[in-house]
């Protein structure tokens, strides 16, 4: 087994490790590095409970291997926001009950910074397009589509006021 | 409506207030099985059967044991020394948890490869050499009691066919000969097809012993960890595991749905490997596995509705073969093999009805759960929706005046159905008009009218459905001769802040939240200053879990009687403070007061404290109370649901435009929960109705595995949902409510299954079968062309 020295950025930290070629990247967030919050729901990118962000735009970690993560910059659900505070996009999904069992939450969570990030004031089609690489099976899908709206438009404000 | 009796900060029943659960799942720090590592953690893979019926010759483990890291392979041959490689199901059948010689369906587990990793667990899987001999397979159950049909279970005594069990309820000459003198007779077969529940989270277990102290400890995704504990200690007390040394942690399941009340082969695999080595063995479903074993449904019924040529219902009967794989594994109550499929004579007031139900083997995974329905409900419903329907086609009546004609009415209640059930309450008639009311009907009736003239496919479907849940009452309903009641038990700390525990378990429905509202309206002690704890049978008391609609049925009224208890208790303290007699105290929400004098009065956080500093001479000390309750019947928790569809003709394709669900769960806890989880429950409704099936070839082979094929709807496929309430309480629960989670699931299937056909009506289509998908109504707008 071939093994490979990596070195990427995670929420902010770096970390150096040794890793088999063949480790997957949601395995080496999840086991090598304790970050739980990243779940795997299919290991075939079709659920998207793996989302994370690599280099700004959001990927299925369970279909990526380690070794090409060598030097990006990674955000995981952990990384969202500083400790004991809430991003708009995990306010919102609080506030308009945007999740049951939490499973898919911290990808769809991901999964929607991405989507707001290339529109900013998308409709609920292009919401509900936006999202459908990351299965719910609880919510039924009209409170994360509305969470998505709250977060949209909290941001918008915060922009308007920061200009 | 509802009146709230607490204030928005108590947060009582009838208030929207946020979920407490959801801080960890958002930021990350949720807790699932597979999160759990523990110190010198093993993993485990299942080796499983390309064929769906095949002879083991061999099993060579010696490839696998070779490689670094490989330390066991467990074969059933190596559970046999224990006695454990069969193990009983709830139905009074037998699995293999892992076979000797024969293997029985597709995917079916063959042996085991412990490793010190996962994927040296997986290189090990690949490595193990089974020799297989196939067999042809029996894959249809219309075939199943063929003469020349394979007798699958020759391991049973006395089983000298493929027939499981015969059922039936009613009475069936009575009803023959209603319909045989009825103005009008439809009949139909209706499928229900074989679907999986696919939580996103698959089913897995770490099961870790100690050979010091004999514990063992198994985190498990279980709805039900008790029952799951009592059936360790029964299937293994043999080789020396004892109920009091086993804790089964359920610790947060990322959806349930009924996938997981059963024990799947590997769970046990597990605890005997866990047994053996005395390291934690960790065992993780993926998702092939997860969808290829285990299903919900799959129920072929023959259907006859009689009735006047008016419109009355006179008669139901309805005969349905039933695929149970290559064992009955249906997670019901013991007495209730066909579950409470006889609530399949429907929100309607008629006399005669007959239900039977044959029951097959087949060489395909088994199942039967109760897929977020309260033991085939589904099933029933879709059979007299679409018949209620069938009919008002028939005699050319609108789908709703065929309803409210047949409506049992308000004042019936409580109600004996012709099939046995004592229906509590339910105002039939102003639910569905609210609903006609909400989607615009009429407006709807004169599009289609126009629509149809134009020579284009619009459909309006109906669905007013009863369901059935709540189990116990313990007289009837048993899990292997455990009652079905349930339990809450509740602690007051003297700062006048609680911890509550239950039987029960939360997966996704929100009970961290839910449990602490009834407290706050029963004691007055805000949602937000008491915990709830669920899932972990060393300190959760004893319960039967989250399944069927039953915590708020069973565990929430626990929770309510409880509260009662600590009140009482409250009272004789509060005298006390007082310095009055106990009889004149009196109570509102959060305080006791004198009579006459509500200026004198003590908070329940002043008497909590007094309760363990200023006890009344006498009084044992302490602000605790327990509580098992045993429902003394099931609730009835009702619907009107509305659909409008549109279909294209030249290509199939079927356009959900408006969705509209009218929801009647008695009083309701926290709304905004109860919204999320008729959202939910609808997305799952859809799933059959128009995407979900598992597909075998003629060999036994699953064509739909993986969620590449096998659809689980997307935001795009879910439609937005519209709901509703209307409110009829629960006459005998102690706040009123009924449960309703999985009403939706129920309700949905036929009303979406009405519109479509009815889209297809003018083209003469009277039928389809779910999954209703574009090539289906493709292929059925050729043959009616070709017909016509």
């Amino acid at each position: 087994m071939g093994k490979h020295n990596v070195t990427m950025t995670i929420n902010g930290e770096s970390v150096t490790a040794e890793v088999d070629s063949r480790l997957l990247l949601v395995h080496f967030i999840r086991e090598n590095l304790d970050l739980t919050g990243t779940h795997i729901g299919c290991d075939t990118s079709n659920c998207g409970a793996c989302t994370i962000m690599l280099d700004g735009k959001s990927i299925k970690s369970c279909t990526y291997l380690t070794v090409r993560a060598d030097g990006a910059n990674i955000t995981t659900i952990e990384g969202v926001a500083a400790e004991g505070t809430n991003s708009h996009l995990q306010q919102a999904f609080h506030d308009q009950h945007g999740l049951h069992c939490g499973f898919c939450t911290p990808g769809m969570i991901i999964r929607s910074m991405d989507l707001l990030k290339t529109n900013p004031n998308p409709t609920e089609e292009e919401i509900r397009w936006g999202i459908s690489g990351n299965l719910c099976r609880c919510t039924g899908y009209n409170n994360i589509v509305k969470s998505v709206q709250q977060a949209a438009t909290e941001m918008a404000k915060e922009k308007e006021a920061s200009v | 409506m509802f009146k709230c009796k607490t204030s928005p900060e108590v947060g009582g029943m009838g208030h929207s207030v946020k979920r407490k659960e959801d801080a960890r799942f958002l930021h990350g720090k949720g807790n699932y099985v597979d999160d759990v590592k523990l110190p010198g953690q093993l993993m485990m893979v299942m080796v499983r059967s390309p064929y769906a019926y095949a002879k083991i010759k061999s099993i060579n483990k010696e490839k696998a044991l070779a490689i670094p890291g490989v330390l066991a392979v467990i074969t059933g041959y190596d559970l046999k020394e224990f006695n454990l490689h069969w193990m009983p199901t709830l139905l009074s059948d037998t699995q293999m948890v892992l076979p000797t010689d024969t293997v029985m369906h597709q995917s079916q587990e063959v042996c085991a490869v412990i490793a010190t990793d996962r994927y040296i667990a997986v290189d090990g899987a690949e490595a193990v050499e089974v020799d297989y001999e196939p067999m042809k397979a029996l894959v249809d159950p219309y075939k199943a009691l063929d003469d020349d049909a394979p007798l699958l279970r020759p391991d049973k005594e006395g089983q000298e066919d493929n027939q499981i069990y015969h059922w039936e309820k009613g009475d069936r000459a009575k009803t023959d000969d209603v319909i045989a003198k009825a103005d009008v007779v439809v009949k139909e077969r209706v499928y229900l097809p074989r679907i999986h529940v696919a939580s996103i989270e698959t089913c897995g277990c770490n099961a870790s012993y100690d050979k010091d102290t004999k514990k063992l400890t198994v985190y498990l995704t279980t709805q039900a960890p008790h029952a799951i504990r009592t059936i360790v200690a029964l299937v293994a007390g043999h080789v020396g595991l004892s109920e009091e040394k086993i804790r089964v942690i359920a610790p947060d399941i990322g959806g349930g749905f009924g996938g997981k009340v059963p024990v799947y082969p590997a769970y046990v695999v597990a605890i005997a490997a866990t047994f053996l080595i005395g390291k934690p063995v960790k065992w993780i479903e993926d998702r092939s596995e997860n969808l290829v074993n285990g299903f919900a449904r799959d129920y072929h019924m023959d259907c006859e509705l009689a009735a006047t040529k008016d419109g009355k219902i006179q008669a139901f009967k309805v005969s349905t073969l039933a695929d149970h794989g290559y064992t009955d594994s249906s997670a019901n109550p013991s007495k209730f093999p066909t579950g409470m499929f006889s609530i399949c004579t429907g929100s309607y007031d008629y006399e005669h009805a007959f239900a039977e139900l044959d029951a097959v083997y087949t060489n395909k995974a088994p199942g039967g759960v109760a897929y977020r329905c309260s033991f085939r409900v589904t099933e029933a419903v879709h059979a007299i929706e679409r018949m209620v329907d069938k009919l008002a086609a028939e005699i050319k009546m609108d789908p709703a005046e065929i309803r409210f004609k047949n409506f049992i009415k308000k004042e019936q209640f409580p109600y004996a159905s012709p099939l046995g059930w004592n229906y509590d309450s339910g105002d039939y008639k102003q639910t569905l008009e609210k609903a006609m009311e909400m989607i615009g009907y009429d407006d709807y009736k004169k599009e289609q009218a126009e629509k149809r003239a134009q020579g284009k496919l619009m459909g309006i479907g109906i669905c007013t459905f009863t369901e059935v849940v709540g189990a116990g009452p313990s007289k009837d309903f048993d899990i292997l001769g455990i009652a079905m009641f349930d339990s809450a038990e509740i602690r007051v700390h003297p700062t006048g802040k609680a911890l509550a525990r239950f039987g029960t378990k939360s997966q996704g429905q929100g009970h961290e939240t839910t449990y602490a509202q009834i407290l706050a309206e029963e004691l007055g002690i805000p949602y937000t200053d008491i915990e709830i704890d669920e899932g972990d049978t060393d300190t959760a008391p004893y319960g039967l879990g989250t399944y069927a609609s039953r915590s708020t049925p069973t565990a929430g009224a626990a929770a309510a009687m409880a509260a009662r208890k600590l009140k009482d208790k409250g009272r004789k303290i509060a005298a006390h403070l007082l310095e009055v007699s106990e009889e004149d105290i009196e109570w509102e929400v959060g305080k006791y007061f004198v009579k006459g004098a509500p200026e004198k009065s003590k908070t329940i956080q002043d008497v909590a404290f007094a309760a363990y500093t200023n006890i009344p001479p006498g009084m044992e000390p302490g602000f605790e109370a327990t509580h098992y309750y045993d429902p003394p019947n099931l609730t009835f928790p009702n619907g009107a649901y509305i659909c409008v569809v549109e279909v294209e003709e030249e290509t199939g394709a079927i356009d959900v435009k408006r969705f509209v669900a009218i929801d009647d769960c008695g009083n309701v806890i926290n709304p905004m929960i109860v919204e999320g989880q008729v959202h939910g429950g609808l997305t799952q409704g859809i799933a059959p109705a128009m995407y979900e099936g598992i597909v075998y070839d003629d060999e036994g082979n699953v064509l739909n595995g993986t969620l590449m094929d096998y659809l689980v709807p997307t935001a795009v496929e879910s439609p937005h949902w519209e709901t509703g309430h209307t409110i009829t309480p629960s006459p005998h629960h102690p706040l009123g409510a009924k449960g309703v989670a999985e009403s939706p699931t129920v309700g949905a299937p036929p009303a979406i299954a009405n519109a479509i056909i009815d889209a297809l009506y003018p083209l003469g289509i009277k039928h389809l079968d779910i999954p209703i998908t574009p090539d289906k109504v493709w292929d059925a707008i050729q043959v009616a062309k070709a017909k016509a």
